[in-house]
């Protein structure tokens, strides 16, 4: 007989990896993506496909040359950070940006810290706000959903728009009807434009429990309530809740990028607190900075608080302030 | 022009102010400390590794320097010459200690010591130890998974990988004893380096009589006691089928590490033998200073 | 359906040897009866070398308050009291018992006809001693003297007695068939462990993946005063016992806290069984029912078994080891300790044997950990498992300490659910062990 193995218990594991949970959120992505890709055409097709072919790209060279560890591309981590990249980008972007902001992304934004786990900040967030600090112009510049199809045209030469977040700002433009909104039929980055096609990815990852409700829950609750406020406060200046919960990247964010397990809180009671604190610097930045969207840096921010709430937020232990129950005859 | 003025002037006075402030914190919460610690401190090598008890060099320090005398403090790290200068600057005198070093008192390589079981557990001494006896049949022996290379401070022991165990490079040992506490098994002893580093020892830590300890392991210590009986200066000792020899009393003399049957007893840089009579050739094989 | 409210998996739960009827294992040439099979200190042999012995003799009495009698599982001649390594490769001081013709020599007290017995006159205290004198232990896995549970601190009142037959371990089936099988035994133990406690309340939980079992209970349970069936949904660890009381009576137990703090008394099915056949048939606690099971058996099962015997022994008549086993593990998969070789004697704490393929056995190579949170989830008490292992990797004894590290139960769900494979629970066990003596030295010294 061979040597025995011997290991300390348990010996069953339910057969989840890193690999697995990342295909779970790419499938989450599947139907965005789709909804990008008719309205947005090939100019998302060029986008998509240039952001994740350099992210994992970069991720590869720099774990090959500069750290010289294991390959860990096959996790698809970094085809997830692409992906979410490009959704954050509007489809007209020129490539040679695009790759600026995936080398930004992975280089700075996660390998720089020792790769998967170790980023304290959302790696895609880090690179698509540089993108946008550095070229505000371009990156403003939001390709029309086209309403009839023409793929070839609708990367060089593509109309532009500005998106409703934009007009409430400015105060300008007449702004698209609800069933517009959900759809995605109004100007805006590659993959934020249809809040259903979000909200069926996101509905799939509570169900494969890849992420729990609590941090969508809490910034899509915090935002609805606080806008709301606002606009029966003076509605005015202040846009009703359904419209600031459905344009921009608030389901984007709130769903895919908030959610990012390396950066958010460790257990539900942090996550909600963390959410919160998404949900409000979001609408403080969307009425009242200068921004007219405010998701990716509210997302950064709490990044930043997340190390925090770990430490002071703690799980509720077993037999911790438990009403007692009589027992039951 | 105006809004220059203005601002220079502002800054200039918080700058003042905030100046002011600060030198009147610092004096009211100035600390009274013996100016000795530092001087104490300079000396200390610095390398905050925890050898002396002490949590980091400072702590050290300070306990000299409140000491009444230097007897129970020693920094293993610097050794004689650093207690001499700290013996100096306080006015105490100091202990003479004779340098010391870290030894692998286990020799149950791949080929000794054949496995009879593969852990697929956490990389950690500890873990494994506080699971079951080992990979072999001997349940003294070293586990292999580099508890001590993980805690040396002076990157000064190092795992072959060819042999499973670990190897103290002598120029960077400084005796701190950090790996003496990380070994579960009480493998790792602090020894006298000795004159020109020579030194004598039992390179096995096995309790079980010798039937038992041979079957798990070639060069196991059998406790036979021929060693016992060869030493001339009472050096040996057998306790618990196992020999032990006390660095005090041992001359270096080397006939001990001729007479053991499994060459379980290692001499470390020593000059090659003069040609052995002829019934010792057959017992004396070429392992002997594979730790050196 | 009820269970417990903090964290948990759902693990296939893989009952191949679900309703295989009990079979005997031939008694052994030699038996090994290793002095300490509880917790506590180990028994004090009585017996001498060339003594003989009748089965179900004292061959060990007990060794102070936390500890219990070892009885001679069969009959023969002392042949050596001596060290005998464990599976573990680690010394265990045992009795080495030689058989005298077939091994099989009863004391004449005991009552071996399979007639049941229901009645009992004798007082609580009564009960106690027969159970302490039996020596009869925890058979879930923990082996704590059942007496000393029994016996409960002064002050402190005892409101219910709940009995754990969760199975929540995934392959174990030997409760599940014991139950099924000596259904009328074990409430019979029951009412003779509430008379012990002076209470008339039991709570006996189930697990629903065991509906025969619970079907047959509540038709017993009828017929039986203050004793209640409550059927549990699955979830690991639902038989840790604080998980228990949370899943039945709703009541937690506070971090350091025994099950009393909150008036509950926990027993294990089998140790009821022992109970029932202790004092109602005198017979010691010398055998028990453990499952032999695994992918790869042919003839798994559950098998009644003479403490003693080699667990070799066991395997041979399930059908031997397997040509591509990877691992033996005693006990289930998620708590059993992988055992290193076969030649250990059964004894009370080997609650089943599970043999894993080579492939079954490996485990994954660890990747970064992602921070994702799953062990938090899935941590029964409420740690968070992450961060003790980073805490037991840096040897911050004392942060661990303020994290609760004791309240661990060692479950094994973090690692469970750890999509990274991270060694989790091995730190966080080891973490425990360095912890738990850090504090038993600080108590000592004061």
């Amino acid at each position: 007989m061979k040597n025995l193995i011997i290991s300390p218990a348990p010996h069953a594991h339910n057969n989840d990896t890193v690999q697995k949970t990342m295909l779970n959120v790419l499938i989450a992505l599947v139907p965005a993506y789709l909804v990008s890709l008719y309205f947005f055409g090939l100019g998302a097709l060029i986008v998509s496909l240039t952001a994740v072919i350099s992210c994992v790209l970069f991720e590869y060279l720099i774990q090959r040359f500069l750290l010289k560890g294991k390959n860990s591309i096959v996790d698809l981590s970094s085809v997830v950070t692409g992906l979410l990249l490009a959704f954050n980008l509007p489809s007209n972007l020129p490539l040679w940006m695009i790759i600026i902001g995936a080398l930004v992304a992975i280089g700075i934004g996660k390998m720089s810290f020792g790769g998967l786990g170790n980023n304290p900040f959302n790696p895609a967030l880090v690179g698509r706000v540089f993108l946008l600090i550095s070229f505000p112009v371009e990156m403003t510049a939001w390709p029309r959903p086209m309403n009839n199809w023409n793929i070839f045209s609708s990367y060089i030469d593509a109309e532009t728009a500005a998106t409703p977040l934009a007009m409430l700002k400015g105060h300008f433009g007449e702004l698209p009807n609800t069933m517009d909104l959900l759809l995605g039929n109004m100007g805006g980055s590659l993959g934020e434009v249809s809040a259903i096609a979000l909200i069926i990815g996101g509905l799939y990852l509570i169900i494969r429990k890849v992420i729990s409700w609590h941090i969508p829950v809490s910034i899509l609750g915090t935002v609805a309530i606080f806008t709301a406020i606002l606009h029966a406060a003076n509605p005015e200046l202040y846009a009703s809740a359904d419209i600031h919960l459905l344009t921009g990247g608030l389901m984007l964010g709130a769903i895919f990028m908030a959610t990012d397990y390396a950066t958010s809180p460790m257990n539900g009671k942090a996550q909600l607190f963390y959410g919160i604190g998404i949900g409000f610097i979001t609408v403080i930045i969307r009425t009242f900075g200068a921004y007219p969207e405010g998701v990716s840096f509210a997302i950064l921010i709490m990044n930043g608080v997340t190390p925090l709430l770990n430490h002071y937020i703690k799980p509720k232990r077993f037999g911790e302030k438990v009403k007692a129950q009589k027992v039951t005859k | 022009m105006n809004l220059i003025v203005i601002s220079l002037i502002t800054l200039g006075v918080i700058g003042c102010i905030s100046a002011v402030v600060l030198y009147l914190a610092a004096q009211k919460f100035k600390v009274e400390e013996d100016p000795r610690i530092d001087e104490v401190e300079a000396v200390l090598p610095g390398a905050n590794c925890g050898g002396c008890g002490k949590p980091g060099c400072r702590n050290f320090a300070e306990a000299c320097v409140k000491a009444d005398s230097l007897d129970n403090l020693l920094c293993p790290v610097g050794g004689s010459p650093t207690m001499a200068k700290v013996g100096e600057i306080l006015g105490l005198a100091a202990v003479e200690s004779e340098p010391m070093i870290a030894v692998v008192r286990c020799n149950g390589t791949c080929e000794h010591r054949p496995k009879t079981s593969h852990y697929d557990g956490a990389r950690s001494c500890q873990i494994m130890h506080n699971l079951y006896a080992g990979e072999t049949g001997c349940m003294y022996g070293c586990l292999g998974c580099g508890d001590c290379v993980a805690v040396c401070k002076f990157d000064a022991i190092h795992m072959n990988p060819e042999t499973g165990l670990p190897e103290v490079d002598e120029d960077k040992c400084t005796a701190c004893g950090a790996c003496v506490k990380a070994c579960p098994k009480n493998i790792i002893e602090l020894r006298k380096k000795g004159p020109k580093g020579r030194r004598i020892f039992v390179s096995c830590v096995n309790k079980d009589k010798g039937g038992v300890a041979r079957k798990a392991c070639a060069v196991a210590c059998i406790g036979c006691s021929k060693c016992e009986k060869e030493c001339a200066f009472d050096a040996i000792t057998i306790t618990n089928n196992l020999a032990y020899i006390d660095y005090d009393k041992c001359r270096l003399c080397r006939k001990c590490v001729v007479v053991c049957p499994t060459n379980a007893i290692h001499e470390i840089n020593f000059p090659a033998r003069k040609p052995l009579t002829e019934s010792q050739t057959a017992e004396v094989k070429p392992t002997e200073t594979l730790n050196a | 359906m009820k269970t417990f409210r903090i964290g948990g998996i759902h693990p296939t739960d893989h009952k191949l040897s679900a309703n295989i009827p009990i079979e005997t294992v031939a008694l052994p040439k030699q038996a090994i009866v290793p002095l300490s099979q509880h917790i506590g200190a180990p028994a004090q042999p009585i017996v001498e070398k060339g003594d003989h012995v009748k089965v179900g003799q004292v061959i060990a009495a007990a060794n102070g308050f936390v500890s219990v009698n070892v009885h001679a599982p069969i009959s023969g001649v002392v042949t050596k009291i001596d060290t005998a390594l464990d599976a573990w490769g680690l010394p265990m001081p045992s009795i080495f018992i030689d058989a005298e013709e077939d091994g099989d020599e009863w004391l004449e007290t005991i009552d071996r006809t399979p007639d049941l017995n229901r009645i009992y006159k004798l007082t609580g205290k009564e009960i106690i001693k027969k159970i302490q004198d039996a020596g009869i232990v925890g058979l879930g896995g923990a082996c704590f003297p059942t007496h000393v549970k029994l016996s409960p601190p002064p002050g402190s009142k005892v409101e219910v007695l709940i009995i754990n037959a969760v199975e929540c371990e995934p392959y174990l089936t030997c409760d599940h068939q014991l139950m099924l099988e000596r259904g009328e035994e074990i409430f019979i133990g029951i009412s003779l462990l509430m008379r012990a406690l002076e209470i008339e309340h039991a709570i006996v939980g189930i697990e629903n993946n065991k509906k025969d079992a619970i079907e047959l209970f509540q038709k017993i349970a009828n017929r039986h005063f203050g004793i209640e069936i409550c059927p549990l949904k699955l979830r690991y660890p639902q038989g840790g016992e604080k998980q228990l009381i949370d899943a039945t009576i709703g009541r937690q137990v506070p971090s350091g806290a025994l099950p009393i703090a909150v008036g509950a008394v926990v027993q294990n099915v089998a140790t009821v069984y022992a109970v029932y056949e202790a004092v109602q048939k005198n017979k010691p606690l010398i055998d028990r029912v453990m499952t032999v099971t695994g992918e790869s058996v042919t003839r798994r099962g559950n098998y009644l078994v003479r403490f003693g015997t080699p667990l070799a022994d066991v395997i041979a008549q399930a059908g031997g080891i397997p040509e591509n086993t990877g691992k033996i593990i005693a006990g289930g998969p998620m708590m059993g300790r992988a055992m290193s070789n076969v030649n250990m004697p059964a004894h009370k704490r080997t609650s089943g044997i599970l043999i894993m393929t080579e492939a079954e056995s490996v485990r994954r190579e660890p990747v970064n950990c992602m921070r994702c949170g799953k062990c938090v989830e899935a941590c029964p008490m409420g740690l968070e498992p992450f961060l003790l292992v980073r805490q037991a990797e840096m040897r911050l004894w004392d942060d661990m300490e303020q994290n609760a590290i004791m309240d661990c139960i060692e479950c094994g769900c973090c690692l469970y659910s750890c999509p990274s494979n991270r060694p989790l629970l091995d730190y966080v066990r080891m973490g425990k062990a360095t912890v738990g003596g850090i504090i038993r030295t600080r108590a000592t010294q004061k």
